[in-house]
């Protein structure tokens, strides 16, 4: 049975957590990415009020496609969170406590989730529309003329995710790649 | 001499379109019940099942089937025959591109710098080719720029040989790992120059899977930088297993003494790509 963790998370959710464990998450996330990081960013360089909490909370990179009538929200997986790397170390130190996406993050992010008790989660690319099915409403709170890459608050329910990188140091993707590596370069398949 | 009004290309594109953001091609996903069986990893097999359940339920209600809807990226074949009445086919396919995007994520910036959005997903890019006879064919890509990104390009002098093609192949998907939303589609494109050797690169990812390639060299090639990649490790989603690509597809050029190109073109695993002749 797959463990529900409840968003905002706290520290002690944040260290139950172990890289390579699935959850469902339930709560309120954020959405940002590319350009909404950027202007985040700018905010806190020059010591601007932003337009949403950060302590304890989870941003989830997505960009959601437009929503069918009726529907709270269109297909929305995770986009690629290496791009948001350079962004990520001054919302870490305010207290940001999960990341989702899909891909590697750097070195760097990866210790700052150990130094400030983080967690990085995947959600499976490509997956959008059943994703979009675990989200039970969606509104803009800022940033509405980036229209895809506005932040909203979204309220999720058993939103299914991957831990990649825990606050202990654990690895998911580079534990998997090891374990399934063939170093004799032949494949497991049989295919052609 | 045959005619061919522009507003038919119009409205038969903008059709093609919104069908292939919501309706993956069937022999993806023939290739990945194939895969089903094929992967040894559990974690593998259950990401394999949620995007073949993701492609039923966008199927069904007509939603896309992943958020980034892409960029419009068209291959266009016009037989020399052919004579475009009612305005200019260009035009008519950047309008395609703007109906068909009103349902769909808006993802093109106009200024690569400035980064404001278009509004409408245009321009699409469009690559043109004449053909003899009076056909139109149109082949479609909604381009995911997860995979684009972590694509490649790069000028080699001729020493490097068949085995700096497959390397360089295999640093692209390994460098890519989870980031390309792995089962991938490998377009690898051999010779040519700088420019167009990204496009053959893109062409090869038309190509539909499980389809041979003519060239005997190639096919071989092919089937062996399939089964290199596929002992990386990554597999589906980069969550570890044995199916990191479904297909290697390789495009050649000739191209001049002095030099090699070669350009990757990755696709991810919602492959978007329709075609329709008039």
């Amino acid at each position: 049975m797959t463990r529900t963790v409840t968003a905002p998370l706290d520290d002690v959710a944040v260290k139950s957590l172990r890289a390579g464990e699935q959850v469902l998450l339930t709560g309120r996330i954020y959405t940002a990415r590319d350009a909404a990081h950027q202007r985040l960013f700018e905010a806190m360089q020059k010591g601007e009020p932003l337009p949403l909490p950060l302590a304890g909370q989870v941003i989830y990179y997505v960009g959601p496609a437009p929503a069918k009538s009726g529907a709270a929200i269109g297909p929305a997986g995770p986009t690629t969170s290496g791009r948001m790397d350079p962004y990520t170390l001054p919302l870490l130190e305010r207290g940001v406590a999960g990341l989702i996406g899909k891909g590697s993050r750097s070195e760097e992010v990866k210790r700052a989730l150990v130094r400030h008790t983080a967690v990085y989660f995947a959600a499976v690319g490509g997956a959008a529309a059943l994703l979009a099915r675990q989200i039970l409403s969606s509104r803009i709170i800022a940033y509405d003329d980036l229209m895809s890459e506005a932040i909203r608050e979204l309220e999720v329910e058993r939103f299914p995710l991957f831990v990649i990188n825990d606050c202990h140091g654990g690895d998911a993707y580079q534990a998997a790649r090891k374990a399934y590596r063939n170093p004799a370069g032949k494949s497991h398949t049989s295919s052609k | 001499m045959r005619t061919v009004d522009v507003g038919d290309v119009r409205e038969a594109v903008a059709a093609l379109l919104r069908q292939a953001a919501h309706s993956l091609p069937d022999d993806y996903l023939a290739a990945m019940r194939r895969a089903q069986g094929e992967e040894v990893s559990p974690t593998g097999q259950q990401v394999i099942d949620l995007l073949l359940e993701n492609a039923a339920y966008a199927e069904t209600e007509t939603i896309p089937t992943c958020q980034d809807t892409g960029m419009a990226i068209l291959f266009v074949e016009v037989g020399q025959d052919v004579h475009f009445s009612g305005g200019t086919i260009d035009n008519a396919l950047q309008e395609a591109t703007r109906d068909a995007y009103a349902d769909l994520r808006k993802s093109v910036v106009n200024d690569p710098l400035l980064r404001v959005n278009s509004g409408d997903n245009t321009p699409a890019l469009i690559h043109w080719e004449i053909v003899a006879g009076d056909g139109l064919k149109v082949s479609a890509l909604q381009k995911g720029f997860g995979a684009e990104l972590m694509s490649r390009v790069q000028m080699f002098p001729p020493a490097v040989g068949i085995d700096g093609v497959r390397s360089f192949v295999l640093e692209t998907v390994e460098q890519a790992g989870p980031n390309a939303c792995p089962p991938l589609i490998v377009g690898a494109g051999i010779g040519g120059s700088l420019d167009t050797v990204g496009i053959a690169a893109k062409k090869a990812l038309l190509r539909p899977i499980g389809s041979e390639n003519p060239v005997p060299h190639l096919a071989e090639l092919e089937e062996e930088l399939l089964e290199a990649i596929n002992s990386l490790g990554i597999g589906p989603q980069g969550l570890g297993g044995a199916v990191t690509a479904l297909a290697v597809h390789v495009e050649t050029l000739a191209t001049h003494i002095a030099a090699l190109p070669m350009a990757v073109n990755l696709n991810c695993s919602a492959p978007r790509r329709a075609t329709l002749e008039l």
